[in-house]
């Protein structure tokens, strides 16, 4: 039975409508993935196929001194083994994957190790065989000799004085200058605006706070896959789940010194990735072995090894300090931030600092951010990747500084909102943003104003995300009987196709079912970058509506042709092609596709673009917890999430992101955390232990969408993937502290961590 | 190699013969030898739902049953839940609904669904979340997959 709410569960505050864009279609692949006929990487099969497994380090951090696959290499069934040394290259030039530069070496290690094992599960050796049983067998049987040594699994154990060293020639970049210091911290940088100390010299109210948000996982359902096939003509095809078969292919081109006109990656349906499906695990692995076995060989990770050797994203530190005067101004706050890289640089903490005051027009502040290399997986990018470390600390010390200045959480924001013009203590400054009217419709919201039972708090929080361009192309083909073929090099996580299809469909003037969506190959598109920033919808977007625009021209053109009339005469307008002067010369989409034949032939457009209007999204959350007062435990009771979308193409997937995103949020806030034992490895690395949020332990996750249009896009449209992850964190700690009375500055904040806090 | 096990089963309404490993679970045997790609793997230890198919009746994690102990009993997966052209009204439900990002838990929230409903024709959200807690969805937050849920059961008591 559907409950009767007194308030509509998921609103739109559109401001501007159009035929296609807005509406809710069904997705194009829908049919594929309700019946079980939708191809995912695992599920792809080819003849005399060979299946790979991988030796994974048992210790968090060894010297590796010896390896020795001859008992491996002789199990019958088994084709080949490879490890490390089958790169054939020592090269550390520096590469950039669109993650950042990084070196050569780091990704090759990370993909197989040579000199040192850094993380428990730490891919050591490859193993193909007849079946996936014997070569699971076969990998145990590879013998390595380990000279075991101290782990180090967190931030502040990482920066200690005398702490066990990762990397024996990694040396601190310094506020910008290289030093001859060899740490873990890979680099400390600042951001700066105004003098913080005249800041909080003008304070009345001070708050100042450590902040610790433990490691989690992406979650994906799907384990990582690859399958390669290192053909006889010397050209390498990969078939796997990627958030970015480009990437795929230009890591591969990296990794094995190939150019990559001789890689062809086919992006298989994608299981989710969160950011967590951008780099290359067990592809490059696969490749060496098809190289030396001459098959095709598939991999696939095992749950555990998901959690062990992929992902996860940063365990943070953090401090805040923020001062406000007794009216609700923000004078100063200043963010410290580490995060852990993982075994090798490169935590997300560059973004996190990015993000960490964004909401807020402060006139003195500073942000410190530390990327830290600890024994743990290297991290990789996940929903706003630092973002929810940084929110979970600034989120909790702005309720704090309400509390003490006895303001409603709300308005202190609202009076402290960063807006048009805002210059931001990262540098830049904001175009039209949306977060001024994402904090009045959660003011103005019903849930913010009903009643609260017995042993519930209400917490609210923020959170930015700046979202990305990049590069993204699109094909259009015209059909005879009027429907338009598109193809995309975005692989479609959460409903891209429907959402790039329509807007194709919107230039078009055609209903969004006459669009034909379908996501190619590297050799069957142009450079397309990743499924990631919050990105595709946003610049593929674009890109298809850059191609439907040439189509449209043309269109009328050839109509021009047909009514031998000017075309700058011709408009083409909701799908009808007409004179402008002529009322006699009209025809519609369909009727002039059927004549393309006769007329000269067909017409296709196509776009590649890297549009540079991006538009940042601003999140906000509501949240309403129950705790029980004798376990601890807590339930979320009700939960309002908020974001400025800019334009919701569909505002189905729009919702869905924002729900799932909240939902994300809300295992990492109560329940998920890499669990570490003394030696190093994770204790918890199955779905039962790793306690992502059942539908059992959730309500609705209700929805408004904001819509301040982007003027970076045709439609407005800002990305939606993101921002929603970021407010979670904080709202609930800030709804925690409102039932209990006590305030936590570390996740999980789980049943015993409430208990502990409260004294029991 | 270890022998092979003949192993008769229907699924999805046919007869079907396999040979079958002893230690390969049905999931893999679905998968591998019988060809149905539609069940997916998760997990491998009963903890994600994504293998879930109706077995003699009730829903079980097709990882955590053996292939050989399909022996004479009736199977049906996600491939066998569409009517010929005709979509169940709980597959139309998740289209209509939204109910899926990525699409890979969704064949075993189906399977588990039509379980369901199949029990319980108008069940609760509380009974729906209950039912569905084995079933992990980390795209959606699982609001659109309740409320397809609830609009199914709707749809088929009307019909």
């Amino acid at each position: 039975m559907t409950q009767t709410l007194d308030y509509e569960p998921n609103m739109v505050l559109a401001t501007k409508t159009y035929d296609v864009v807005g509406t809710r279609p069904v997705r194009h692949d829908g049919a594929d993935k309700v019946t079980g006929r939708a191809l995912y990487g695992a599920d792809f099969a080819t003849a005399g196929l060979l299946h790979g497994s991988i030796l994974r380090s048992p210790h968090a951090h060894a010297r590796i001194k010896s390896i020795d696959t001859s008992a491996a290499k002789a199990l019958p069934g088994v084709a080949a083994v490879v490890t490390s040394a089958d790169f054939g290259s020592d090269s550390d030039a520096v590469v950039d994957l669109g993650e950042g530069a990084t070196s050569l070496k780091w990704l090759r290690d990370n993909v197989l190790a040579s000199d040192k094992a850094l993380y428990r599960g730490h891919a050591i050796a490859g193993v193909a065989a007849s079946n996936p049983h014997t070569a699971e067998e076969a990998v145990g049987l590879i013998e390595v000799e380990y000279e075991v040594l101290p782990p180090v699994v967190t931030v502040e154990d990482a920066m200690a004085d005398g702490a066990p060293i990762l990397h024996d020639d990694l040396k601190t970049e310094e506020l910008g200058e290289q030093t001859d210091t060899v740490s873990n911290v890979a680099q400390h940088f600042q951001h700066k605006k105004g003098d913080v100390s005249k800041g909080f010299a003008k304070a009345d109210v001070i708050v100042e706070r450590e902040y610790r948000a433990k490691t989690v996982h992406q979650g994906y359902i799907e384990p990582h896959n690859a399958t390669a096939l290192w053909n006889n003509d010397g050209r390498l095809h990969v078939w796997c789940s990627t958030q970015g078969a480009f990437t795929v292919r230009d890591a591969m081109a990296q990794l094995l010194d190939m150019p990559v006109s001789k890689i062809r990656v086919t992006p298989m349906e994608i299981g989710g990735g969160f950011g967590g499906k951008i780099p290359v695990y067990l592809e490059p692995v696969a490749a060496l072995l098809s190289r030396k076995t001459g098959s095709a060989v598939k991999m696939v990770m095992s749950r555990a090894d998901v959690f062990e050797a992929s992902g996860p994203t940063c365990g943070s530190w953090s401090r805040v300090k923020i001062g406000g005067t007794s009216d609700g101004t923000i004078t100063a706050c200043e963010v410290e931030l580490a995060c852990e890289a993982g075994a090798y640089p490169g935590s997300p903490v560059g973004a996190g600092a990015m993000c960490a005051l964004a909401a807020y027009d402060i006139e003195n502040g500073t942000v410190d951010g530390y990327d830290v290399v600890v024994n743990k997986p290297k991290t990789a990018a996940y929903r706003a990747p630092g973002a929810p470390n940084a929110a979970f600390a600034v989120e909790q010390a702005v309720d704090e500084l309400a509390q003490k200045l006895d303001m409603d959480p709300i308005e202190l924001r609202l009076k402290n909102a960063a807006k048009e013009g805002t210059r931001r203590v990262d540098g830049p400054t904001f175009n039209r943003v949306g977060l001024v009217e994402t904090l009045e419709a959660m003011r103005d919201h019903p849930h913010y104003s009903a009643p609260i039972g017995e042993n519930q708090g209400r917490g609210v929080a923020v959170g930015f995300w700046f979202n990305i361009g990049f590069d993204s192309s699109v094909n259009l083909a015209v059909n005879a009987d009027g429907t338009v073929i598109l193809t995309e090099g975005s692989t479609d996580i959460g409903g891209t196709r429907a959402s790039i299809a329509m807007q194709a469909a919107e230039v078009l003037g055609i209903p969004a079912e006459d669009v034909h969506p379908s996501v190619v190959d590297t050799d069957s598109i142009g450079f397309t970058a990743v499924t990631g920033g919050s990105r595709t919808t946003f610049a593929t977007g674009w890109a298809a509506y850059e191609a439907a625009q040439s189509v449209k021209k043309q269109m009328i053109e050839r109509a021009a042709a047909i009514w031998d009339v000017d075309a700058d005469a011709v408009d083409m307008n909701r799908g009808v092609i007409s004179s402008k002067s002529d009322p006699e010369l009209s025809m519609t989409f369909k009727e002039l596709a059927a004549q393309l034949g006769s007329s000269g032939g067909g017409i296709s457009g196509t776009a590649s673009v890297s549009p540079t209007g991006v538009g940042g999204s601003f999140a906000g959350n509501i949240v309403d917890v129950e705790v029980d007062p004798e376990t601890g435990k807590t339930d979320v009771v009700r939960f309002t999430a908020f974001q400025d979308v800019g334009k919701a193409i569909h505002p189905s997937y729009v919702e869905g992101q924002m729900q799932g995103g909240s939902v994300q949020g809300i295992g990492w806030a109560l329940n998920e955390e890499y669990y570490m034992n003394e030696a190093g490895g994770m204790d918890n690395s199955t779905l039962l232990d790793y306690r992502m949020p059942t539908s059992l332990d959730l309500p609705m996750i209700d929805t408004v969408i904001v819509e301040v249009a982007n003027p970076g896009h045709p439609f407005g449209v800002r990305g939606v993937g993101e921002a929603n992850i970021i407010p979670p964190t904080p709202a609930i700690a800030n709804a925690l502290q409102r039932a209990t009375g006590t305030r936590l500055f570390e996740t999980p904040m789980n049943p015993v961590a409430i208990t502990a806090a409260n004294g029991d | 190699m270890p022998a092979k096990t003949y192993v008769q089963t229907i699924i999805n309404g046919e007869h079907v013969d396999l040979l079958c490993e002893p230690r390969q679970s049905l999931l893999e045997a679905l998968r591998d030898v019988v060809g149905l790609t539609g069940t997916k793997e998760g997990c491998n230890d009963g903890n994600c739902g994504a293998c879930t198919v109706e077995f003699d009746g009730r829903i079980v994690t097709s990882c955590l049953v053996l292939g050989v102990e399909a022996e004479g009993k009736e199977i049906t997966t996600i491939e066998g839940v569409a009517q010929g052209s005709e979509l169940h009204p709980i597959q139309q439900a998740f289209l209509e609904n939204a109910a899926l990002q990525c699409g890979i838990c969704t064949p075993g929230f189906i399977v588990a669904s039509k379980a369901l409903l199949e029990q319980n024709p108008d069940p609760t959200e509380h009974e729906i979340r209950f039912w569905l807690a084995n079933n992990l969805c980390r795209c959606t937050g699982y609001d659109k997959i309740v409320r397809a849920v609830q609009d199914a059961a709707v749809k088929m008591q009307e019909a």
